[in-house]
């Protein structure tokens, strides 16, 4: 349903998102995780062709975003972060501008703007001025402009900020709700609601994609391995090729070099088993000399959550 | 063009339902009710001074005393209020952020550009509607040359188009109302004046100046004249401005 190639965008020079590559099924509900600023709403905004990508290709429903703009727009429901909605306008007369931007015929919109008031709750309030509705009602309106139209994809940016608990619960499960028959993007930085939400998860951090996976395997890869991080003296490119071709090894990442030869490296197990003993012998029979050694108090989920609330750390 | 329709009744809605086109049409019509007594009483005048001299009063004409100077004095006031009906009509979509949504629902550039035209030329047509009643007035008591009557409405209404189209364009420029409004003032007034530099200039570059002053083209509807070329200029001035924020949307997309 939706195709993303090699995607990136330049602002000036500034990048807004490198290199990213992913795909959507129908019917599937994709998270974009990441801190503020990730590149979340850039790609977003990619795909719902409000911003041309610099380089690479968007597909959504078979259309290429650049090519086929006019078409991926009647295919998409979008609500942006902010939720701008016409603030003059009451919630019916609203939906009822929307539908014919939308191209829908008269007896369309008749129909389903009943319809999706009902679903997102706004029906009682339909003949209210957007402008003296609350965040959350606004964020119903919000969504309802994004539905109007039975997208098949609907893309939403960051649905439930700004609401209190109450707001997010119904959002969410409103959500849920939609899903099924439409393929869902949707960003946030909040952890728990990607596991509450999502089949998939993307992570993206300062424009990169980090990981693509299920939030089952998510977890299970955070509980399964254990991470050592070793200082070894040494060719760093020999260390690491080492490292990486041991059975019991499952990645190496290279974290900072104090001087040419000593080279620090966190090492991640395959299984949940402690390593250390086992590599330490290894590096020292191997020639490298061993400076240090030690298990890593930042496990994979720190980094995982540093990550996603680094705004909320710093 | 449904499309264009529903954001042209949108924005005409948001015009009658806030006070804008409430203002814009009182001050309006109230300038232009002053500018009429005033001619008005001066024309009077002059007709009871010349009543004993025939030759005088032959050449005493409605049509010079009291039409040409208030259509002259309109398009004055026209410059003054179009910027601030078209200055929010783009900009205040960028500002608040609903020229996102607007720009990724299937609608066109044209469809969103040429519906606000529309909709602010409609509130002019409404405000030039109005001072109908001053050649009314006048033909109640006089004899007023309907042909001059109904070229000066034309001249106005192409003029303010034109002032609208310009407005348009340095709306889809800046998020900041107050900016588009000052650019699109400050340039109508500067293309209703530009023939002002023709004496100190060589006759060849003069007589192009003098073809790009809005003014100069709107003297002979006013005198009751429609010239082709003056029509071709209004209406060839508005598409291009329209034309060039057309260019400002796409380009906007690629910068951002």
């Amino acid at each position: 349903m939706i195709e993303v190639q090699n995607l990136t965008k330049y602002y000036g020079k500034q990048i807004g998102i490198l290199d990213v590559s992913f795909k959507a099924d129908k019917g599937e509900i994709l998270g974009f995780l990441g801190p503020n600023g990730a590149g979340k709403t850039t790609a977003m905004r990619i795909l719902t062709c409000y911003l041309p990508p610099t380089s690479g290709a968007a597909r959504v429903a078979g259309f290429d975003v650049l090519a086929d703009s006019r078409e991926v727009r009647s295919r998409i429901g979008y609500l942006p972060e902010n939720v701008p909605l016409y603030l003059d306008l009451t919630v019916s007369d609203y939906l009822e501008f929307v539908g014919k931007l939308k191209g829908m015929s008269k007896k369309r919109r008749r129909e389903r703007i009943d319809d999706v008031m009902e679903e997102c709750g706004v029906s009682h309030v339909r003949d209210r001025t957007i402008g003296k509705l609350s965040k959350g009602y606004r964020q119903r309106v919000g969504l309802s402009q994004a539905l109007i139209n039975d997208p098949e994809v609907l893309i939403l940016d960051e649905p439930t900020v700004g609401l209190d608990p109450q707001q997010i619960i119904e959002i969410r499960a409103l959500i849920r709700n939609l899903a099924g028959r439409r393929t869902v993007i949707l960003s946030t930085h909040i952890l728990p609601e990607v596991s509450l939400l999502c089949q998939r998860v993307i992570i993206i951090n300062k424009g990169k994609l980090v990981t693509v996976d299920t939030p089952e395997n998510l977890k299970s890869r955070l509980q399964r391995s254990v991470m050592v991080d070793v200082t070894v003296r040494g060719g760093l490119e020999e260390i690491q090729s080492f490292l990486e071709s041991r059975p019991d090894v499952r990645a190496v990442t290279h974290i900072e070099s104090t001087d040419e030869s000593t080279h620090s490296l966190r090492v991640e197990s395959t299984e949940n088993r402690d390593i250390r003993e086992s590599l330490s012998s290894a590096v020292v029979e191997r020639g490298f000399g061993l400076v240090g050694l030690y298990t890593t108090d930042v496990s994979l989920e720190d980094i995982f959550v540093h990550l996603v609330t680094k705004e909320d750390v710093d | 063009m449904s499309r264009m329709i529903a954001i042209y009744r949108r924005e005409l809605a948001f015009f009658y339902n806030s006070i804008i086109a409430y203002i814009v049409m009182m001050m309006f019509s109230l300038l232009a009710g002053y500018f009429f007594y005033n001619l008005l009483a001066f024309f009077n005048l002059a007709s009871v001074r010349v009543m004993q001299n025939p030759i005088a009063s032959q050449q005493l004409s409605l049509t010079e005393g009291v039409l040409q100077p208030l259509f002259g004095n309109l398009s004055i006031v026209l410059l003054l209020i179009m910027p601030m009906l078209t200055m929010r009509l783009l900009s205040e979509e960028r500002k608040t952020g609903t020229a996102e949504l607007l720009f990724t629902y299937p609608i066109s550039d044209w469809d969103a550009i040429l519906g606000k035209y529309f909709a602010a030329v409609t509130v002019l047509l409404t405000m030039l509607g109005l001072t109908l009643v001053f050649p009314a007035l006048l033909g109640n008591h006089a004899d007023p040359e309907w042909g001059a009557v109904v070229t000066g409405y034309l001249g106005l209404l192409l003029l303010g188009m034109a002032f609208i189209a310009m407005g348009l364009f340095f709306s889809s420029l800046t998020e900041n109302q107050i900016v588009a409004g000052i650019l699109a003032f400050g340039f109508s007034l500067f293309f209703l004046i530009i023939g002002w530099i023709g004496p100190f200039v060589s006759s060849g570059t003069a007589k192009v100046i003098v073809q790009i002053s809005i003014l100069e083209h709107f003297h002979s509807f006013s005198r009751g004249m429609i010239n082709t070329n003056d029509v071709v200029y209004y209406v060839s001035f508005s598409v291009f401005f329209l034309f060039l924020c057309s260019r400002v949307l796409e380009s906007n997309r690629w910068r951002s």
